[in-house]
């Protein structure tokens, strides 16, 4: 394999202007036929702009021109492997994207009567069900835009439920290997955050929570596998606890992927969960979003679920908008229905038999790269994984090259990293999740590619630290951006001028 | 269907190479009593076709244009999509990366996002734009929530416009109703359909923190934000202007002319198709001066080692997973392939499509608007300003709309559910997707 090196650099493509730089004034890439009548006929000109300045103009190729080239600076599951630990960067299944496109979901209008949307609310109402069988939970609401967005409206649930027993209580309970939306979505529902610490296994010991553990507390939030790729093993010991002092059990979700035909949520004791179905159903992840989170809840959660409920009255689906023990609405409409209706496509092909082997295959592959790396990189736990493994650059430390150097190496072999220093309770963790859909050959060559780093970390420590090289560009200067934030183009002369 | 690739010898040799006899021997620490019950009871797996099948079924049972003629808004608009957005949209590099947490190899879903953020804040006017939110409703939330975090905690009343829409007003509750120390306040709409300016120059005093109101409004009214402006600098409040039309926006006087603090909406219909409300995306932007106040995430221009421009993530100290419980908001998307979509859309209408289709919309609206006045006995419910959608009033509403259904019409949505003082009234909207023969046929119709 030619890895590009110092000396060795491929020539980069010219890096495109921004789309304000280019085009020509009175230049569009669109047409309409005018319509009769004058705007100041009905509408003051005190309420109107002339102009917006500096928008652009552009031809219709050199739009489309100037994002394809975009497009190739970009890294994505469909050129790279892509094993970002707790993202699950799994095939994203084309036939979810042409059904997403059907004019009859696409050009679906939320406001129109549900007579007249039957299809979609069919689809919805199923939906729930599906979600509710995987998870072992009662009912489902499809309405949260995202993971966090569903974290949020979970404890708000909890919340609405301690409150009508009488005390909303005061804490939410976060062990120190929780996403950062844990705690953030705590603080946003009004609830003071407890850390707890994992143990030496790194799971949750029983004790630990029994010791934290008051009426003072609303709901401890658990991430199951956590985020350390492990099962947190004494979750029955612990939601059996949180019950019994009048507490509730939150499940972020985001690792779903691990667990389906291997065991349910539900079946634990878990109060509410949100399902992430941009990861474990397969919907992409554009970029950054949209995605969409789900929640699950038991029986007794489920009538303060937000509003509108899908209700289904003989073979007729209905909106349900009078719930007054509903937390509310929590987003306009149905929530993301574009990306709940890739999940259901997922899910629909997949089966409930796919899904179990996309878990089992999950975590053959995930402990497949564990197992093949484990002489070469330090393990943060010497166990089997659930579907990632947590390694740390301890041993590359030694040669002065950190996990951050070794994930920018790694783009010049072609792969994009894997999620790196987090969880924050494993000093310089590098986070593989492999996912189902990768072949094994692909896990071979990310495996040589990483031993090959490895190697170079130990005889040429100097070219891991200056990686990558082949990229569009190079390490940028962070605080640079975060010191004097640029956050929009200005015309030149403005620019120029140093304008803050 | 599946999707997993490995061969009965792949898995073989994958279990030996990690020296374990099964793939369950990777979850014997799950307990038993999880592990004996975890069989997922749906229904087996079928093909793409079959997938297809059912799903355009499902699609069918749905009423869209053009078997059916809607002239519905109320927050989602249906406009024309040019080809090229979808095209650009549909790139499995924009469409199946993550959120760019490695720059190097994200240069273009950076450099689209800082192009988004300059768009917006060239439409609304404003200093800076955050990379969007999940949708106009929680873009409001979220505005709310952020001037909360600028605001002394003297000031904690939040005026809403009963004219906004109500479901954003929902959102705005359901977002605040465990923060005990805000107080909503709702500020009535005049006979106008606008904001009542004299209740809100009564009651915008210095314990208020923010003022929200619709631009335009629920009603499709164009709101004159200069007095509630005056108000608000006069009080020391915030002024948050909230667009379920951004198209609009192409020809009205911006958010930011006014001097508006924060300015957020709904992007739909910048691009993105309706597909029942979701997904498209919230836009936010804001004074500079409240850059490190803003939720969400901020796309910054810098350099690489070799004096290369390039972008990243920026500002993120004041995001979750840095700050934890004390981040300015837990959100951690920004709607991207959304975000593009309306990169790609207002790129390539460019300054004269965007200010063409604007005009469209409102001439082609306020057409229907006189046609229907004059053939029909439905009557203007407000008098001010509107840009593509107004309020009608009729003398049995319900009736209109069973009329209308017969002929495969929705005229509008219906208001009383929200609006009880608006019994007999509905919001109607015509864009330019309401071709010249439906609009013949809404009046043909209505006037029978």
């Amino acid at each position: 394999m030619s890895v590009p090196s110092a000396n060795n650099q491929r020539s980069r493509a010219r890096a495109p202007k921004l789309i304000f730089e280019t085009g020509s004034p009175g230049r569009s890439g669109f047409s309409w036929p005018a319509e009769p009548g004058k705007l100041e006929e009905h509408l003051p000109p005190a309420l109107l702009r002339n102009d917006i300045p500096n928008f652009p103009e552009l031809g219709e190729l050199e739009v489309l021109r100037h994002f394809t080239r975009l497009s190739q600076r970009n890294f994505a599951i469909e050129s790279q492997f892509y094993p970002l630990g707790s993202c699950t960067m799994k095939y994203n299944p084309k036939i979810n994207e042409v059904v997403a496109r059907l004019p009859g979901f696409a050009e679906a209008h939320p406001l129109a009567p549900p007579e007249l949307l039957q299809g979609a609310l069919a689809l919805l109402h199923e939906l729930e069900r599906i979600l509710a069988e995987i998870s072992g939970m009662a009912h489902v609401s499809l309405q949260p835009s995202a993971g966090a967005q569903g974290e949020l409206t979970g404890l708000m649930l909890i919340r609405a439920c301690l409150a009508e027993r009488g005390d909303p209580r005061k804490k939410v309970i976060v062990p120190d290997t929780a996403h950062g939306t844990n705690p953030a979505s705590s603080a946003l529902c009004g609830y003071d955050v407890v850390q707890i610490s994992s143990n030496e296994r790194g799971v949750i010991d029983a004790a630990t929570v029994e010791q934290t553990m008051d009426d003072s507390v609303a709901a401890v939030m658990i991430t199951n596998p956590n985020t350390l790729g492990l099962f947190e093993t004494n979750i029955e010991a612990i939601t059996e606890i949180v019950h019994a002092k009048g507490g509730m059990i939150y499940l972020d979700g985001a690792n779903l992927n691990a667990l389906m035909g291997i065991a349910k949520p539900g079946h634990m004791g878990v109060d509410v969960l949100h399902l992430n179905l941009h990861k474990t159903f397969s919907t992409p992840h554009g970029g950054g979003g949209p995605g969409a989170g789900p929640v699950a809840v038991t029986h007794a959660l489920s009538e303060f679920l937000p509003v509108p409920r899908i209700i289904k009255r003989g073979d007729r689906f209905e909106l349900q908008e009078d719930c007054p023990k509903s937390v509310g609405r929590v987003r306009s409409f149905f929530g993301n229905f574009g990306i709940l209706l890739r999940a259901y496509s997922y899910i629909t092909a997949l089966g409930g038999d796919g899904l179990e082997d996309a878990s089992r295959m999950a975590l053959l592959n995930a402990n497949y790269i564990r197992k093949k790396l484990a002489k070469n990189y330090q393990l943060a736990y010497n166990e089997p994984c659930m579907h990632e493994c947590i390694f740390t650059d301890r041993l590359q430390q030694k040669s002065g090259v950190s996990t951050l150097d070794i994930a920018k190496r790694l783009l010049d072999y072609g792969h994009h990293p894997p999620t790196i220093y987090f969880p924050l309770v494993v000093s310089g963790a590098l986070m593989i999740e492999p996912t189902e859909t990768e072949s094994l050959e692909t896990l071979d060559d990310f495996i040589d590619a990483m031993l090959a780093i490895a190697a170079e970390a130990k005889e040429e420590p100097e070219l891991v630290k200056e990686a990558p090289y082949s990229t569009p560009v190079r390490r940028l200067d962070e605080a640079k951006a975060a010191r004097k934030p640029v956050l929009r183009w200005e015309p030149p002369s403005r620019a120029d001028k140093g304008e803050d | 269907m599946r999707y997993t690739p490995h061969t009965s010898a792949d898995r073989e040799q994958m279990l030996r190479a990690t020296g374990i006899d099964s793939i369950e021997a990777l979850y014997q620490h799950v307990p038993a009593t999880l592990r004996q019950q975890s069989k997922i009871n749906l229904p087996k797996g079928v093909s793409e076709f079959a997938v297809r099948q059912r799903l355009a079924s499902l699609a069918s049972r749905n009423a869209t244009p053009p078997e059916w003629s809607l002239f519905l808004g109320g927050g989602i608009y249906h406009h024309f999509i040019p080809s090229v957005v979808d095209a650009t949209i549909s790139r499995a590099e924009f469409s199946t990366s993550y959120t760019p947490y490695q720059p190097e190899v994200s240069q273009g879903t950076l450099q689209a996002l800082f192009e988004y953020q300059t768009l917006i804040c060239q439409l609304t006017g404003m200093e800076v734009s955050n990379s969007a939110v999940y949708d106009g409703a929680s873009a409001a939330a979220e505005a709310v929530l952020m001037s909360r975090r600028i605001q002394p905690s003297t000031r904690r009343r939040v005026l809403i416009s009963r004219a906004l829409h109500p479901q954003y007003r929902a959102v705005i509750a359901t977002y605040l109703r465990n923060l005990r120390d805000v107080e909503l306040e709702e500020i009535p709409f005049a006979a106008t359909g606008a904001t009542d300016a004299e209740e809100v120059a009564r009651r915008v005093d210095d314990r208020s923190m923010c003022l929200v109101l619709g631009y335009p409004n629920f009603f499709g009214v164009i709101e004159d934000l200069a007095p509630p402006k005056m108000a608000c600098s006069k009080a020391g409040a915030h002024l948050i202007s909230v667009t379920t039309e951004p198209l609009s926006l192409a020809i009205l006087k911006p958010p930011g002319e006014f001097g508006v603090d924060i300015a957020v909406g709904e992007g739909q219909s910048l691009g993105v198709p309706m597909s029942l409300g979701g997904p498209a995306f919230g836009f936010f932007a804001c004074q500079k001066k409240f850059v490190r106040n803003m939720p969400g995430r901020l796309v910054g221009e810098t350099v690489d080692c070799e004096g290369r421009r390039g972008f990243v993530l920026t500002l993120a100290t004041r995001e979750q997973h840095i700050r934890r419980e004390k981040a300015t908001s837990n959100i951690c998307t920004s709607q991207t392939l959304c975000t593009l979509a309306a990169t790609v859309f207002m790129s390539l209408l460019g300054k004269s499509g965007l200010r063409t289709l604007a005009e469209v919309n409102t001439l082609r609206a306020h057409d229907v608007f006189a046609q229907l006045q004059k053939a029909t006995k439905l009557e203007a419910a407000f008098s001010a300003p509107f840009f593509n959608e107004f309020v009608l009033r009729a003398p049995d509403v319900r009736r209109l709309f069973v009329q209308c259904a017969d002929h495969k019409i929705v005229p509008g949505i219906l208001l009383s559910d929200d609006y009880p003082e608006l019994a007999n009234s509905f919001l109607i909207c015509v864009t330019e997707m309401n071709q010249r023969e439906e609009i013949e046929r809404l009046v043909r119709t209505v006037s029978q």
